[in-house]
C-alpha cells in the first residue's frame, strides 16, 4: 500500500515537471508567432516594389531569359523542402514532408528526377534515415530565418538552374543542373489554419491581365500576391531610363525575386511551426493538468485507505487484546 | 515642377526609412546619379556596395549604406530596394574597420573591403 503511494507521487512529481517545460515551450511559441509575423509584415514592401519594378521591366525586355523559359525536356527537378530544427510542433514536419513526398511521386509520373534540398534538421533526418540522397541541406535558423539564410539556399538553386540549361546539348559546363525548382513550405493562413504548399519558383510564370499564366504548371499553386503581375500596369505606359539596359537589369533583379520569395516563405513557415508548437504545447499542457488531477484523486484515495486500514488494524488489535484480557 | 517628392528605402527584412526629399544621390553600375523631384521615370541598378544620400525636406542628410540595390524613380515616388541596408547611427565602425583590414585579394575579400569600405562613408558622412 505504502508503495503504491511512493508511485503515484513519484509519477505526479515527474508530470508537473513535464508540464512546466510544455507550458514554457507554449509561451516561448506565443511570443515567436507574434515576432515572425510582424516580420512578414516588415518584408511586405521590399515584395511589392520588386514585384512592381518586374513588371515594368517586363513590358520593356525581351521575355527570353532562363529563369522565365521553360525547358523542353526538363529531366531534374530540384525540390526544396522547408522543415523544422526542432521538434514538439505536432504535425508540422509531417504535413510538409507528407506535401514534398506527393510532389515527387508527381514529378517522377512526369517524368523528372526529383533533387532533394533540404531546409531544417527534422527534414534531414527523415530522409537520412530513408537512405535518400541530399544535395545540399541548410539547418540551425528554421525559427527565426534571416535573409541571409534565404540568399544563400537561394543563391545555390539558381546557380543549379543555370547550370542544367546546357544540360540537353552535351552538358558543357560539366555540372549536373536540375531544370525546375520547386518550393514545398507551409503557409500561414491564420492562427488555426496553416497548409503545407507546393510551389514551382522556376521557371517563374509571368502574370498577364487576363488571369492566363505564361507557363501553366497543374502542380504549380503560385499565388497571384508573389507574381509580377503584368496586369496592374495597363493603361499608359511610363517611358522608362534604363541604366544598364532592360535586358541585363532584368538579368540582376530576377535572382534577386527567388531570393525575396523563398525569404517571405522562410518567415511563413517559421509563423507555421512556432503556430504548431503553440498549440501542441497547450495540449500537451491540458493533458499533464489532467493527469496529476486523477493521479492526485488516485494518491489521496490510496493514502486515505491506508489510514482507514491502520485504524481498523488497532481497533481490530485492542478488540483482541480486550476479549483474551477478561478471558484470563 | 514639383518642390518635393517621396522617397522610401526599404531592404528585404524592413522599411528602412520613407518621407519627403528635395534631392537623391546614388551611384549606379554605370556612374553616378543626382535626383531631383520631376525627374525622368528610371530604373536602375546600384553598385554592388554603395551609399545613398537623401536629402529630406526638413533639411536633414541622411547617408545610408546600401548593399544590392536597386533605383526605380517614377512620376511621383522614389523608391530604392536593397538586399542589406544600414543607417549611418547603426553601423559598427570598429567592426568595419576590421573588416577591412582582415579582407584579403579573393574576390570574397574584395566583395568584403567594398561592402566595409561602403559603411565607413556611410558612418562618416554624418
Amino acid at each position: 500500500m505504502a508503495a503504491q503511494i511512493r508511485v503515484l507521487r513519484r509519477r505526479i512529481r515527474s508530470t508537473q515537471s513535464i508540464k512546466k517545460i510544455t507550458r514554457s515551450q507554449e509561451l516561448i511559441a506565443t511570443s515567436r508567432i507574434a515576432k515572425a509575423r510582424a516580420r512578414v509584415d516588415e518584408a511586405r514592401p521590399y515584395a511589392e516594389l520588386m514585384t512592381s519594378t518586374l513588371s515594368e521591366l517586363a513590358t520593356n525586355s525581351a521575355l527570353d531569359h532562363p529563369l522565365l523559359v521553360e525547358r523542353e525536356q526538363p529531366k531534374r527537378a530540384a525540390v526544396l523542402v522547408v522543415t523544422s530544427d526542432r521538434g514538439q510542433c505536432g504535425g508540422y514536419n509531417a504535413n510538409v514532408l507528407k506535401e514534398a513526398e506527393q510532389l515527387q511521386s508527381l514529378l517522377r509520373e512526369q517524368g523528372k528526377e526529383p533533387v532533394l534540398y533540404v531546409i531544417g534538421r527534422k527534414g534531414v533526418s527523415y530522409y537520412r534515415f530513408r537512405n535518400r540522397e541530399i544535395e545540399q541541406s541548410w539547418t540551425g535558423f528554421s525559427e527565426q530565418p534571416g535573409y541571409e539564410h534565404a540568399a544563400a539556399a537561394a543563391k545555390t538553386l539558381v546557380s543549379a538552374f543555370m547550370a542544367g540549361a546546357d544540360d540537353a546539348e552535351g552538358n558543357a559546363d560539366g555540372v549536373q543542373g536540375v531544370d525546375e525548382l520547386h518550393l514545398v513550405y507551409t503557409s500561414f493562413k491564420n492562427m488555426i489554419t496553416q497548409v503545407p504548399q507546393a510551389r514551382r519558383m522556376a521557371p517563374l510564370e509571368v502574370e498577364y491581365s487576363g488571369g492566363v499564366s505564361a507557363a501553366a504548371d497543374p502542380d504549380a499553386e503560385t499565388g497571384p500576391e508573389a507574381q509580377p503581375s503584368r496586369g496592374e500596369s495597363q493603361g499608359p505606359q511610363a517611358l522608362y531610363e534604363f541604366e544598364p539596359d532592360a535586358d541585363t537589369l532584368f538579368d540582376a533583379l530576377l535572382p534577386k525575386y527567388i531570393g525575396a520569395r523563398l525569404y517571405a516563405a522562410l518567415l511563413e513557415s517559421a509563423a507555421s511551426e512556432s503556430a504548431n508548437r503553440q498549440r501542441a504545447m497547450k495540449a500537451a499542457t491540458d493533458n499533464a493538468n489532467d493527469l496529476i488531477r486523477s493521479l492526485t484523486l488516485e494518491a489521496n484515495q490510496a493514502r486515505q485507505a491506508q489510514i482507514t486500514q491502520e485504524i481498523s488494524e488497532i481497533v481490530g488489535g485492542v478488540d483482541a487484546l480486550a476479549s483474551s484480557g477478561s478471558e484470563s | 515642377m514639383p518642390a518635393e517628392m517621396t522617397v522610401e528605402l526599404v531592404s528585404v527584412e524592413r522599411r528602412l526609412w520613407s518621407g519627403d526629399a528635395r534631392f537623391v544621390l546614388a551611384r549606379t553600375t554605370v556612374g553616378e546619379v543626382g535626383i531631383m523631384p520631376g525627374h525622368q521615370p528610371m530604373l536602375a541598378q546600384l553598385e554592388e556596395a554603395g551609399v545613398v544620400r537623401i536629402d529630406s525636406t526638413d533639411g536633414a542628410k541622411r547617408t545610408i549604406a546600401v548593399h544590392g540595390g536597386f533605383l526605380s524613380v517614377s512620376a511621383e515616388r522614389v523608391s530604392i530596394l536593397a538586399e542589406f541596408a544600414e543607417q549611418a547611427d547603426e553601423i559598427d565602425t570598429a567592426r568595419a574597420q576590421r573588416a577591412l583590414e582582415r579582407a584579403d585579394d579573393s574576390d570574397a575579400g574584395k566583395a568584403a573591403k567594398a561592402r566595409a569600405e561602403a559603411r565607413l562613408r556611410a558612418a562618416e558622412a554624418n
